[in-house]
């Protein structure tokens, strides 16, 4: 690991200064993700910022419109078992639950799961190409081990998958995510804050150096008590998700009246499509619509040497959810 | 070398040191402070052999940096038996034949500890997956679930607010 500079934090606009000082310096909340990296030597930031001691960054509260607002150093646990979110947002608290293991849940924050990198398994290898670690190496992934791999949005590139759970839910939910740097504070819509890949894969997410996620807001919706948030995988806990849907539908008279659908395991970025939710409106509720709304999302893909059989498994996936979620809304 | 200095509890006693910014939680208590017990299995947060008691929240020391439990209370499996009584976790894993070769139990111990007062249902699939983050590659799993319930039922019984 190379050897770093360690500063604490006492406010974020510390935290944005210190940044802001040192373009080689990176924050560190639970570390989960960045200890590990540095441990690779993937990560080899010249200083870490401490912003744990920063307060009132881990509250999670519900508004009287329904919304939720969760400090960006809430624990990962602390918001799965969060009784307004396994009432209101049962997704969100599943798909949390979901990934990882206790231990890591307790020690990761929501900022920094939104920031996790991706799981490509030539990522962290010294030896391979890859060129999100190493741009203009080439990737090797495309050819080689792909099992974990994107189908949706990838690039010549690179065809990393995102591997958060928890984006999943949040971007189906329209989530809006609070950020402050030097020059202030600004609300960036999820669906911004993931890139894909293009040609410049390791520029990943549209936060400036100076800046720092404090908050993840929840915009209030009605038929998100209604969700449910369905994990495929290689073993049945403790791994990364294959394939993974964050679901919501309501259902009035049979008929859909909205949908909120993002699936996981299959996009570079958290894939949702809204052609797809759209499409299902007004339709009966039905395997049949459900499927058709499956086939939008999936209209235009690319498969790879080991990951073609995420697509077939992600459409019936959707259709198993959502004619689950359906039979109970009715 | 860039150095820090930390202060923090660990099994209650007060320590304070200056170390190497990138000492990691798990390669204090092992070299600095001779606590053993807590075992390095993958060192990247995938086995959970290094399983400990972060604020009373179970937690990963190959993943935490020792610079960041600055004025934390950390507990390791050192100390959880009170003198020669053993914790009911101990107890059960002993009675219940929980492991083979040792090298994951203190974590197997630490989690099912912690996971008595986490919200986990009662099945023994609910214990399975709130252990999941603990491997054993011996695979004593069926035996650490007996001793799990086990112990959770009498820590339920012992202490009803717990
Ligand atoms: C063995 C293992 C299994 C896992 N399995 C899963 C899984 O199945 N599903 C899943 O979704 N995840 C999984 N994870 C990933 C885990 O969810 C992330 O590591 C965790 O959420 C990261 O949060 P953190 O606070 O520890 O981030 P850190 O490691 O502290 O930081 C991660 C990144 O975010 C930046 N950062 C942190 N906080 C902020 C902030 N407030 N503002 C701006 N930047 C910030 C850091 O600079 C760093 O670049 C797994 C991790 C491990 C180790
Ligand atoms: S040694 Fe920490 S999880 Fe394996
Ligand atoms: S007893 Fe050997 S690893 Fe679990």
């Amino acid at each position: 690991m190379r050897e770093f500079e360690l500063v604490r934090a006492a406010s974020v606009a510390d935290a944005a200064k210190s940044l802001a000082a040192n373009e080689d310096a990176k924050l560190i909340a639970g570390g989960t993700n960045l200890v590990d990296l540095m441990k690779e030597g993937v990560e080899t930031p010249g200083t870490l910022i401490d912003i744990n001691a920063i307060s009132g960054l881990r509250d999670v509260t519900m508004s009287d419109d329904g919304g939720l607002m969760i400090g960006a150093l809430a624990s990962n646990s602390a918001v799965a078992w969060h009784p307004d979110v396994q009432e209101h947002f049962p997704m969100i608290s599943q798909a949390i639950l979901a990934g990882a293991t206790t231990q890591i849940r307790n020690m990761a924050s929501m900022g920094g799961n939104l920031l996790q990198k991706n799981r490509c398994f030539y990522y962290p290898e010294e030896n391979a190409r890859c060129n999100k670690r190493e741009p203009g190496s080439g990737c090797d992934a495309i050819e080689g081990i792909n099992r974990m791999c994107a189908v949706l949005g990838t690039s010549e590139h690179c065809i990393a998958a995102n591997p958060s759970d928890l984006c999943l839910p949040l971007r189906a939910l329209d989530a809006i995510v609070h950020v402050e740097g030097t020059n202030g504070q600004r609300a960036i819509p999820i669906e911004k804050l993931h890139k894909l890949p293009g040609d410049t894969p390791y520029d990943e997410v549209d936060l400036r150096h100076d800046e720092m996620i404090t908050a993840i807001e929840v915009p209030p919706s009605p038929i998100a008590r209604n969700s449910h948030y369905r994990k495929l995988r290689d073993r049945t806990s403790y791994a990364f998700a294959l394939v993974s849907v964050a679901a919501a539908i309501g259902v009035e008279d049979g008929i859909i009246s909205e949908v909120r659908l993002a699936v996981g395991g299959v996009g570079t970025v958290p894939w949702r499509d809204e052609e797809a939710e759209a499409a299902m409106v007004g339709q009966p509720a039905t395997q049949e619509a459900f499927s058709a709304g499956a086939a939008i999302i999936f209209r235009e893909t690319k498969a790879y040497s080991g990951n073609g059989f995420k697509i077939d498994l992600a459409k019936r996936a959707i259709v198993r959810v959502l004619s689950e979620l359906s039979g109970d809304a009715k | 070398m860039k150095r820090t200095t930390s202060s923090f509890e660990v099994n209650g006693t007060r320590i304070s040191a200056e170390f190497d910014t990138r000492t990691t939680l798990l390669d204090f208590l092992r070299e600095h402070l001779d606590l053993t017990g807590t075992k390095k299995g993958c060192n990247h947060g995938q086995c959970g052999a290094c399983t400990v008691m972060i604020d009373g929240q179970r937690s990963l020391a190959c993943l935490t940096l020792a610079a960041l439990c600055d004025g934390r209370s950390i507990t390791t499996i050192e100390g959880l038996a009170n003198g020669d009584k053993l914790h009911p976790v101990q107890k059960a894993l002993i009675e219940h034949d929980g492991f083979q070769c040792g090298y994951c139990t203190s974590g197997q111990i630490m989690s099912a500890v912690a996971m008595a007062k986490e919200p986990w249902g009662e099945s023994d699939d609910e214990v399975r997956e709130a252990m999941s983050g603990n491997l054993c590659r011996c695979g004593a799993y069926p035996n650490i679930v007996a001793a799990v319930q086990e112990a959770r039922a009498k820590i339920a019984k012992e202490q009803p607010d717990a």
